[in-house]
């Protein structure tokens, strides 16, 4: 193939390779949503975990009811009795996303559910997000690193445990609406157009619509254009890229309801506004310079310089009251938590409860970003061969990005595309010396040397565009000074090849092998994918499966336990659990919840976290006091299901102890020791959490043997006064249970022996939070 | 399948059927009082030696069935159904019940709503006594004790123990017992039991005087009395959770025709009555007790938009609401509409927002109106109706409010003017600047 282009003219070979590129392209794209349907293929086409189901739910509200009655949705089946108005407090774009999609299938007549829409929502947009890695990645360093990078972002591990088939979170689109608006950033900045200025500043919106990370696009961009400023390549472009994105940003941000006048309050989108005025200052300066004499602009520059101080000064003053006057700093807490990595974990237990919130271990980033993680330091040496704006940005994104997955594992996701641009500019460079070393000592032999015609045709693409770039960034400097008016017709013109003479040439075994390893090195990126998008990251976790000696078992109680309740019990009955497995319920079992995951009120799940880790009276109390029927709790004991309440119930504690300080942490650990079985304190043996899991627990094999704690539970023989068992799922994984209701007559104290039992239960203090 | 529900639906109908003819006769929440009472003796010589009381019963349409309290065949309860709407445990010394009712069967009777007559005598059977404990009544642990009031006795020609005592501390109830005051002191001869002053259930109908005590009057008295005073109670009356209702008295005697004959002169006092208050106070406790009075039911609650009429579904902040309850009283023959001026309702949620007490018509109707808070959420509008001698009303009916919608907010505030102004003198300024800019040069 290669061989074939070599003697075409050099249009001819433009239009082939543009062929070529969307042809390859077009497979990322299949590659991209194929490798994603490994849960429906291996599980169910179904929502997966806990968010999703929350904006299944809402996206079936929004395609029955219709935009106006989703954006002022009062939702009182969840959050009882606060209720929650879902309209503003929701990042709509996801919905909005889904539900015209199902709209425009509908019209079309392709009747699909829209539960199928929502499943496939992610993998589509991941097809979407690898070609914005591609365009992102073709302004920084040309096609050929767009290629590959948008290829590797099209299986990279992290990417794809957020956005298989199914789950139906947030993430599936921010990541393309956050590609694409940093590449329409780069487009703006390396045109000047306004058209893509315009065109990012929407972009950004729905970004603001889909995700609460646009926090991340309205701070890393001003920090560029810092950057930029700083490092003296203020241009006009630059202010053409960055000013309509504030101002139009800000304004269509501020119409998102979730956001509203967080826009323009919340020290988040400070940065933006303080760089917005920097850039004026420095324009400014610029065109003053341009106007008057050099002697004349130095008395400019201090009289600026002064005021400009003074105007700073105040403006910082301003701001910094404005902050101060806040509790938290005008830093919401997530932000915080960033910022400082052991915020969370001191004053916000529920921050720091989730697990995708908690620090990475090593390991997970070699599983999620596999090869990337040697790649990277090679594109970012790349990226200063030679250092344009577009490149600069690429190496801020890179580095604040590895930052923020140091903090949250979850943020693992921002750093996986800047990792994939990153490695696919190291990885098309290396290509381009090494293949380019191979036609110079070998001419007329090249087409030998790549291993399959796809590479050939990246490469030699790439070899092109290189230089293009190369040539591009030569010229940009002094074409700064002139206004860079002709800066297009150059660009169009650079074409003729003349390399040879600045060209690192390499050995041709030296290369030869290298580009083997390098093959070898992208075939194992390839294999560990797949692996992690068939094995690690396709389970929905609503079903689980376990392999043993004698097949596969599968565990589908939650939906057992769900429907259960859907078909049971009253349509308005309250529904208590711990707010992990609100939004489930809420979904699958339509019924009403007291907390749920949109973990807005602190001082709600506080409360339900009090009445699992009190005593059964107390927590009885609590629970009437919410009108709180039915009680659900997730138990693994029996068949090994490790993420149960019994192992979140310490975080219920704090949680609850934060706010009720009647419960103490230290009361439910011996000796620092989190232990149910017969050395565990009282008060952990006598609180609802562990009388509901383990309850009728010793009649499964006669010891009460937990497979999850791998010990024997500390008390085997109890029975419930308050509560009754109604429910339990085949593997016992969700256990229901009823509010009993106050007896009926209230008993004398004539028998001794009942008397003290008696007297003791009604002379216990009211531990309800209400009262 | 569907072969298996029709047969399902067919036997359901065929158990109505059967059902429809006894439904229409007993206890029923449209009719409450009850009809069909079995009556448990330990002798039947108590049927005469008691016929007053149970030809008044039978007088005011009751069905008493009367059996030996050991007799194997009771059964209170067939095919899940119970047959009887009351008991009368005239049995103090019985320690089984016959058949298959015991302890738990009586409870379980009871916690099914229907009513009890519980009569406890000096020696009472543990039966009969733990009975009494389960719901709330000690009887004195000595069971030989009797209560002996040696100021408040009754004078009488044979007895000089002063175990027969005239008891005039009634409770202060004209739903308990009746509008006519009773005049003379009612004569009680047999056992006292105390009450936990927690208990919010039970309630002492008629105490002993603060003089009284409880001891074997046969046996000089070692240590002081466990029970003494008007911490004794002789007759106590329950109303469960449910509002099933139990009479409770020391003295199977109190019910007796020879105590309701019998003439009464207080010790201390020189006025005789020719006839004791046993009969009138037995009576009206019994009208109590078998739902003749003191029975409320509240329907028809409602709420509207003030303007509206049909009940929506949810509430805007902000909102005026018209409420309205209908709250009636049985009088043992028919609904009459119930009439006071404390009833009061909730607007609720998770503690009251509005308490607004409802304004009557006389007529059964109860309403007020207000403004529903400036608070979203998940409310309640809550009748909690408890009076002494009253079966408890308690509503409530669950109606969510809603935040304003986007386009219900004022489109133009006076105080945001100087934004206005702002805006658009800027648009105006950049417009000139434009101009200028633009074409003079």
């Amino acid at each position: 193939m290669a061989a074939l282009e070599t003697p075409q003219p050099s249009t001819l070979r433009h239009a082939f390779g543009n062929v070529l590129s969307i042809f390859v392209l077009l497979l990322i794209g299949v590659f991209a949503f194929s490798i994603r349907l490994f849960s429906v293929i291996k599980y169910e086409s179904v929502i997966h975990e806990f968010d999703p189901y929350f904006n299944y739910r809402v996206t079936q509200f929004l395609t029955k009811n219709g935009i106006y009655d989703f954006w002022n949705w009062f939702d009182d089946r969840t959050w009882y009795p606060l209720g929650r108005v879902i309209g503003g407090t929701v990042y709509p774009g996801l919905t909005l996303t889904a539900g015209t999609l199902w709209r425009i299938l509908n019209t079309l007549n392709i009747p699909l559910s829209v539960e199928t829409v929502c499943v496939f929502t992610a993998p589509i947009f991941s097809a979407f997000a690898s070609w914005a890695t591609y365009l992102l990645t073709k302004e920084v360093k040309g096609v050929g690193a767009g290629l590959t990078a948008a290829a590797l972002l099209a299986m990279v591990p992290s990417y794809i445990s957020r956005s298989v088939a199914g789950s139906y979170d947030n993430e599936a689109v921010a990541i393309f609406a956050l590609i694409f608006t940093f590449y329409l950033y780069i487009k703006a900045l390396n045109t000047g157009s306004l058209f893509y200025a315009t065109l990012n500043a929407i972009a950004y919106f729905y970004m603001v619509c889909s995700w609460g990370g646009y926090t991340f696009i309205i701070n890393l961009i001003p920090m560029h254009v810092l950057l930029c400023i700083v490092t003296g390549r203020y241009s006009s472009r630059l202010y053409i890229a960055y000013a309509p994105l504030v101002v139009l940003g800000t304004l269509l941000a501020s119409l998102v309801p979730v956001v509203g006048f967080n826009a323009v309050m919340t020290s988040e989108h400070f940065a933006s506004f303080l760089v917005f005025i920097i850039i004026h200052v420095v324009a400014l300066v610029y065109y003053i310079k341009g106007m008057i004499s050099p002697q004349m602009f130095k008395v400019a520059v201090t009289l600026v310089v002064s005021v400009g101080l003074i105007v700073c000064g105040a403006v910082l003053a301003v701001l910094i009251a404005l902050v101060a006057s806040s509790p938290t700093k005008g830093w919401s807490g997530r932000s915080l938590s960033l910022l400082d990595p052991t915020y969370a974990s001191k004053y916000i237990p529920i921050i720091a409860s989730v697990s995708e919130h908690q620090p990475p271990t090593w390991p997970s980033y070699f599983m999620d970003i596999n090869v990337l993680a040697f790649l990277v330091p090679a594109g970012i040496i790349a990226c200063f061969l030679p250092l344009s704006d577009a490149s600069s940005f690429a190496v801020l994104y890179i580095a604040t990005s590895v930052y923020f997955s140091g903090v949250m594992v979850r943020l693992m996701l921002v750093l996986a595309p800047a990792a994939c641009i990153m490695s696919g500019i190291a990885l098309s460079e290396a290509f381009g010396v090494f293949t380019r070393s191979i036609k110079f000592q070998l001419p007329g032999v090249s087409q030998n040397s790549p291993v399959n015609a796809g590479d050939a045709g990246n490469v030699m693409q790439n070899d092109v565009v290189k230089t293009e770039k190369s040539e591009d960034s030569l010229k940009e400097r002094p074409s700064r000074k002139n206004k860079k008016k002709e800066k297009d017709k150059v660009e169009r013109a650079s074409v003729v090849p003349q390399i040879e003479k600045r060209l690192l040439v390499l050995p041709l075994e030296a290369s030869i092998i290298a580009i083997f390893l390098l093959v070898l090195l992208g075939a194992f990126y390839v294999v560990h994918c797949v692996w992690a998008a068939a094995e690690a990251y396709s389970a929905p976790s609503i079903v689980l499966t376990s392999r043993s000696h004698d097949g596969l078992h599968v565990f589908d109680d939650f939906r057992e336990a769900y429907g259960w309740l859907r078909h049971n019990t009253e349509v308005d009955d309250k529904v208590a659990s711990w707010w992990d497995y609100g939004y489930q319920t809420t979904a699958m079992a339509n019924r009403t919840v007291i907390v749920d995951n949109n973990t807005w009120n602190n001082t709600h799940i506080a409360t339900v976290g009090t009445a699992m880790s009190s005593p059964e009276k107390a927590a009885w109390e609590i629970f009437n006091s919410l009108d709180v029927k039915y009680v659900l709790v997730v138990f693994g004991g029996l068949v090994g299901y490790p993420s149960d309440d019994i192992n979140k119930f310490l975080w219920m504690v704090r949680i609850g102890g934060g706010v009720f300080p009647h419960i103490k942490e230290p009361d439910y650990l011996r000796d620092g020791q989190y232990r149910i079985d017969s050395q565990a304190t009282p008060t952990m043996l006598n609180c609802l959490m562990y009388k509901l899991s383990y309850y009728r627990f010793v009649e499964t094999d006669g010891k009460g043997f937990d497979r999850v704690r791998n010990t024997e539970i500390g008390k085997k023989y109890f029975k419930l006064t308050h509560f009754e068992e109604v429910f339990t799922t085949h593997h016992w994984m969700v256990r229901i249970y009823k509010l009993k209701p106050p007896k009926n007559r209230i008993r004398g104290k004539t028998k001794k022996a009942k008397s003290k039992a008696s007297s003791k239960r009604s002379g216990t203090p009211k531990k309800n939070p209400w009262h | 399948m569907s072969g298996r529900k029709s047969i399902t639906i067919s036997l359901l109908i065929l158990n109505l059927l059967s059902f429809l003819p006894l439904l229409t006769i007993s206890f029923s929440p449209d009719q409450p009082t009850d009809r069909r009472i079995l009556v448990l003796l330990d002798d039947l010589a108590l049927k005469s030696s008691h016929s007053i009381f149970f030809t008044s019963l039978q007088s005011r349409g009751f069905d008493l069935d009367f059996k030996l309290a050991d007799d194997p065949s009771i059964a209170v309860k067939r095919y899940g159904q119970y047959l009887y709407d009351g008991l009368i445990l005239f049995s103090p010394s019985t320690d089984r019940l016959g058949g298959s009712l015991d302890l738990e069967g009586v409870l379980d009777f009871v916690d099914s709503g229907h009513d009890l007559i519980l009569a406890a005598d000096v020696s009472a059977s543990d039966l009969i006594r733990s009975i009494a404990a389960e719901c709330g009544v000690d009887f004195d642990e000595d069971a030989s004790a009797m209560v002996i009031d040696h100021t408040g006795y009754a004078v009488s020609q044979l007895e000089g123990d002063h175990t027969l005592v005239a008891a005039d501390d009634f409770v202060q109830s004209d739903i308990i017992l009746g509008n006519t005051k009773i005049e003379a002191p009612v004569l009680f001869k047999g056992t006292g039991h105390s009450l936990n002053p927690d208990n919010s259930l039970v309630l002492k109908v008629l105490s002993a005087s603060s003089s009284a005590y409880s001891s074997n009057p046969a046996s000089k008295l070692s240590n002081p009395p466990s029970l003494t005073g008007s911490a004794i109670s002789l007759v106590s009356v329950v109303q469960a959770r449910n509002n099933a209702r139990i009479i409770i008295s020391g003295s199977l005697d109190l019910f007796s025709n020879r105590l309701f004959r019998s003439g009464v002169q207080k010790a201390g006092s020189s006025y005789k009555f020719e006839k004791s208050g046993n009969e009138q106070f037995v009576t009206e406790l019994s009208k109590w007790v078998f739902h003749e009075r003191g029975h409320l039911k509240a329907v028809n609650l409602k709420h509207n938009k003030v303007g509206g009429t049909d009940e929506p579904s949810m509430y805007r902040i902000n909102d005026d609401l018209e409420f309205s309850v209908e709250i009636y009283e049985w009088t043992g023959t028919s609904w009459v509409p119930y009439v006071a001026n404390d009833v009061q309702v909730q607007f609720y949620m998770m503690s009251p927002y509005v308490l607004k007490t409802l304004s009557t018509d006389q007529k059964g109707l109860y309403h007020t109106s207000f403004k529903v808070p400036d608070v979203y959420g998940v409310f309640q509008f809550k009748v909690e109706y408890q009076r002494l001698g009253y079966t408890s009303l308690s509503l409530s009916k669950q109606i969510p409010v809603r935040p304003f919608r986007h386009n219900e907010y004022e489109r133009f505030i006076t105080t945001a003017f100087p934004y206005y102004g702002a805006s658009f003198s800027t648009m105006a300024g950049f417009f000139i600047f434009s101009i200028v800019y633009l074409y003079n040069k």
